[in-house]
């Protein structure tokens, strides 16, 4: 290990259950005279970037707000099923500020900040009042009082939902309140805008460089502060459950600017999506976990068997997650569902056209409840997999297989959002804080909304506070050296006028992510993977083709740019999942498992953050960590035999 | 399968656009109508063609950013799906399919197949929202809401903004967009207190966009792909004449 430098993430002193409570009392804050003196930029309009705007218009602040998309409602947030978390104990389960706490830590496999996942706890409560104040349609019991249901093996239930579009009717709120304070004059917004680069006046972040997707310009604009709250990076493995245009580059160009980036490694790969069917395909479409509760996985148990599902008998069938895990069965957690799919697969026993798909079967749960319970429970979903499948899961099984779903990696934050930038802060799945390891069902829409309506209005106020910040202009040295560098880089893209479009390039990319640097992950795969991704990288320097003209509405130009960046990006996740000789959470290194297959933890040698530090191109990067204090979750081992 | 192609090419907001014929072949049926475009795209790009300018993003039919008029139907014929949810095996193979962009004039074009549609973010942030500031808010479950009125709020909220109901309208008119927001709040004890002023001010820049007024044609219920009943265009009419009375 080449940990050299470590981090401090700024953690106030005091119990965990109190640090928050007085870490608020303890931070400075900006007269509401001098708000208005301050102006805010935030990259992003998804449930973090909307809620931290509309928010910071309220409290006084100029905000500048920008989205990719041609409005903010479109933000990949929207696409959110299942729910929201809240400790609420509305269910009189025993639930508990302290429990979804324990929960989150234990979920993460111990590789998450105590602190900040208290925080997240503690303000879960406030962002339903918050939403439900607003007009969120949350689902109702008759009497009238929120509904509640268990998502994702949880033993209480603390989860809210709009049916399925619990993540659209979040992000419809938070899009109300933004453009509220767009009316009211406090929030600017500009869509249709992509952050091409961070400006830093004095070693602090004063602006951005945006490309407007419209008509190709480069635009400067100058702030007090910059708020990243961009997503997540699950599109670097090309197909995945994100939408087509989610990206990682303005945290990336963010990284190059001095903001580190924390357990690149650390993804999801969600188990219940509809498998690949060919080469052109674009995405992969989730479908709720909740199937797993009555639908049964198995693959034949013989290689290769291309008989029909109907014609295999029950004997010749392997139910391997019933029988690998009794306990938990169907039920076990994303990751451990996920890697047992693509073991059989790789074993030769995967079903469908491609080989890499399972069957998830309801025909014992339709002969014991019936087709009209099972239509009930299923009957959008079921639709769902027809249309897109052509296949009647009634009459046939489904066929599954794992997607990248989630990324618990990303900028690295200290307490207060702020990442090793100064005045640079990162909100949401663009952040790495809070998550750990392994993402608990329900939890990204409540760590978006917490990080933008609860967290940043305070932390960012204390900057503000106790920061002198000189005037800047755009027109500044400092402006003019980072607009002509990325003047400069559009220019090198369209420049190269080869054969290849970045939509090939970027499939060539995502084969070898999932496959070196997805679901299982070994030395000699990411040292593959460390020989591969230059190559493609090479390739895509010499050999790429842009259409069209760089001032212009050029949907080629942006995907180039993106597919540039996460050549980078998928390079450092190969370098920090071969760093990190253990399995935890989402990360799974065949050569640490125990006697029965499972992921074995390394406490001793890796209970800590890995930060990477940008060094120059070309140069290895330096980890950095942060050590990870466990001082009220003990770690434990996870068993779901 | 292969399939002939008329795809409106209008290379900006002010230069003459056209129909252009295009063919294409090896297409699998479990593709979707984008992807399908996307392989059209990467073909032109190949040939040193500029590729087809379109929009999507979620591609599941929940973000609203698609939005095509496929053989002169909004989000295409088969109904209650959006533009990136239509397979290819809900056609034949040699069909001839015309694709064009939503057009309203307050929907002005950008390129190709891509409008622009922030008159529908100008409408929102005149009253699509209750306005409470953060932190402001008491216990959720204080305000208990009839399970029917939260199920007919959802419907309604269910609304993806993605302009079909407009595309789809002989008038252009955006009743059923503004009609759904109204009718969401209208049916929450939430939305009260600025039930009047809400309704008032998202018509009046409804009417100032350029969008035309409803004739119940309910052309906009058929393309809508989460099927908002055009039921929340006369809700927003009750509303807007008892707003008009309430303000005498």
């Amino acid at each position: 290990m080449s940990a050299k430098k470590t981090l401090d993430a700024k953690i106030p002193p005091g119990p965990v259950t109190e640090k928050w409570t007085q870490h608020k009392f303890n931070m400075k804050l900006v007269n509401p005279a001098n708000k208005r003196k301050h102006t805010v930029i935030v990259v992003g309009t998804g449930l973090a970037g909307a809620s931290a705007a509309a928010s910071l218009g309220e409290l006084g602040y100029n905000v500048l707000n920008f989205c990719i998309q041609d409005s903010p409602r479109r933000a990949h947030s929207v696409a959110a099923q299942g729910g929201i978390n809240a400790a609420k104990n509305y269910q009189n389960d025993g639930d508990s500020v302290y429990r979804l706490f324990y929960d989150t830590v234990k979920g993460g496999d111990f590789r998450a900040r105590e602190a900040n996942v208290h925080r997240l706890a503690e303000v879960s409560v406030s962002i339903i009042d918050q939403c439900v104040a607003q007009g969120v349609p949350f689902a109702r019991e008759y009497g009238g009082m929120l509904s509640n249901r268990s998502f994702g093996g949880a033993q209480v239930s603390r989860t809210f939902y709009a049916r399925g579009q619990t993540g659209q009717q979040l992000l419809l709120g938070a899009y109300g309140a933004l453009m509220r304070q767009v009316e009211e004059g406090k929030v600017k917004l500009f869509p249709r805008r992509e952050m091409l680069d961070l400006v830093k006046v004095n070693d602090v972040a004063r602006g951005i460089i945006c490309r407007n997707l419209v008509t190709g310009e480069l635009e400067r604009y100058a702030a007090d502060a910059v708020l990243l709250c961009t997503g997540g990076y699950s599109t670097v493995f090309y197909l995945s459950t994100n939408a087509v245009n989610c990206n990682a580059t303005a945290a990336w160009r963010c990284y190059k600017r001095g903001a580190y980036f924390a357990n690149p490694c650390f993804t999801q790969i969600h188990p219940t999506c509809i498998p690949r069917f060919g080469e052109t395909q674009s995405k992969l479409t989730l479908m709720s976990e909740s199937l797993r509760n009555d639908g049964r996985v198995w693959v034949p148990k013989r290689k290769g068997d291309d008989r029909k599902p109907s014609e295999i008998p029950e004997t010749e069938r392997d139910y391997f997650l019933e029988a690998k895990y009794p306990a938990f069965g169907n039920l076990v957690p994303r990751d451990i569902a996920s890697r047992n799919a693509q073991e059989v697969c790789q074993e030769g026993r995967g079903v469908g056209p491609t080989g890499y798909a399972v069957y998830l079967d309801f025909g014992e749960a339709i002969q014991r409840l019936g087709k009209d319970v099972i239509a009930q429970r299923y009957g959008n979903l079921f639709a769902m997999y027809h249309e897109i499948t052509g296949d009647d899961p009634y009459e046939t099984p489904m066929m599954i297989y794992p997607a990248p779903h989630y990324t618990m990696g990303g900028l690295w934050v200290d307490y207060n959002l702020m990442t090793t930038v100064n005045g640079l802060f990162a909100l949401g799945e663009a952040n790495f804080s809070d998550h750990g390891a392994n993402r608990l069902g329900a939890s990204a829409l409540m760590q978006g909304l917490a990080d933008g309506y609860f967290v940043i209005p305070y932390t960012l106020g204390n900057y503000l506070a106790t920061t002198k910040l000189d005037p800047v202009t755009t027109e500044s040295p400092e402006f003019d050296a980072v607009a002509a560098e990325v003047q400069a880089g559009v220019d090198k893209l369209m420049s190269i006028k080869g054969k290849t479009t970045a939509d090939e390039i970027h499939r060539e990319l995502g084969n070898i992510m999932i496959d070196e640097v997805g679901m299982s992950r070994h030395e000699k795969g990411l040292n593959r993977a460390l020989e591969e991704i230059p190559r493609i990288r090479e390739k895509f320097w010499n050999d790429l083709c842009i259409p069209g003209d760089a001032k212009d509405y050029n949907k080629e130009l942006e995907k180039a740019g993106r597919v540039a960046d996460f050549l980078e990006l998928g390079e450092l996740m190969a370098r920090d999942a071969l760093e990190r000789k253990e399995s935890c959470g989402g990360h799974f290194r065949l050569e640490s498992q125990d006697s029965e297959g499972e992921a074995k933890r390394d406490d001793e040698n890796f209970t800590h953050v890995a930060a990477w530090r940008f060094r120059g191109e070309d140069k290895v990067p330096e980890r950095c960590v942060e050590a990870l204090e466990y001082e009220n979750v003990k770690p434990s081992q996870r068993s779901y035999k | 399968m292969n399939v002939n192609l008329r795809i409106w090419r209008q290379p900006g907001p002010n230069a003459p656009g056209r129909l252009v014929d295009y063919s294409l072949d090896e297409i699998d049926p479990s593709q979707s109508f984008l992807e399908m475009l996307d392989k059209l795209n990467e073909k032109l790009i190949h040939e040193g063609q500029e590729p087809v300018a379109f929009e999507s993003d979620c591609r599941e039919g929940i973000c609203g950013n698609c939005g095509l008029v496929i053989n002169g139907i909004a989000h295409g014929p088969k109904g209650a799906c959006t533009t990136c949810e239509v397979r290819m095996r809900q056609f034949n193979s040699g069909d001839t399919i015309t694709v064009e962009p939503f057009r309203a004039k307050a929907f002005p074009l950008i390129k190709d197949l891509v409008v622009n549609r922030s008159a529908f973010d100008r409408i929102m942030s005149k009253g699509g929202f209750v306005a409470v500031n953060t932190g402001s808010a008491q216990d959720a479950n204080l305000i208990p809401i009839h399970k029917d009125d939260a199920e007919r709020a959802m419907d309604a909220a269910a609304c993806i903004g993605c302009g079909a109901c407009v595309a789809a309208c002989p008038n252009a008119s955006a009743s059923l967009f503004v009609g759904a927001k109204v009718s969401q709040f209208t049916w929450l004890p939430q939305g009260q207190v600025e039930r009047h002023t809400r309704v008032l001010k998202m018509v009046k820049q409804m009417d100032s966009e350029g969008f035309g007024d409803c004739s119940n044609h309910a052309e906009c219920e058929a393309a809508c792909p989460k099927e908002i009943s055009i039921s929340n265009i006369g809700r927003m009419r009750r509303e807007y004449t008892k707003a008009v009375f309430a303000a005498v």
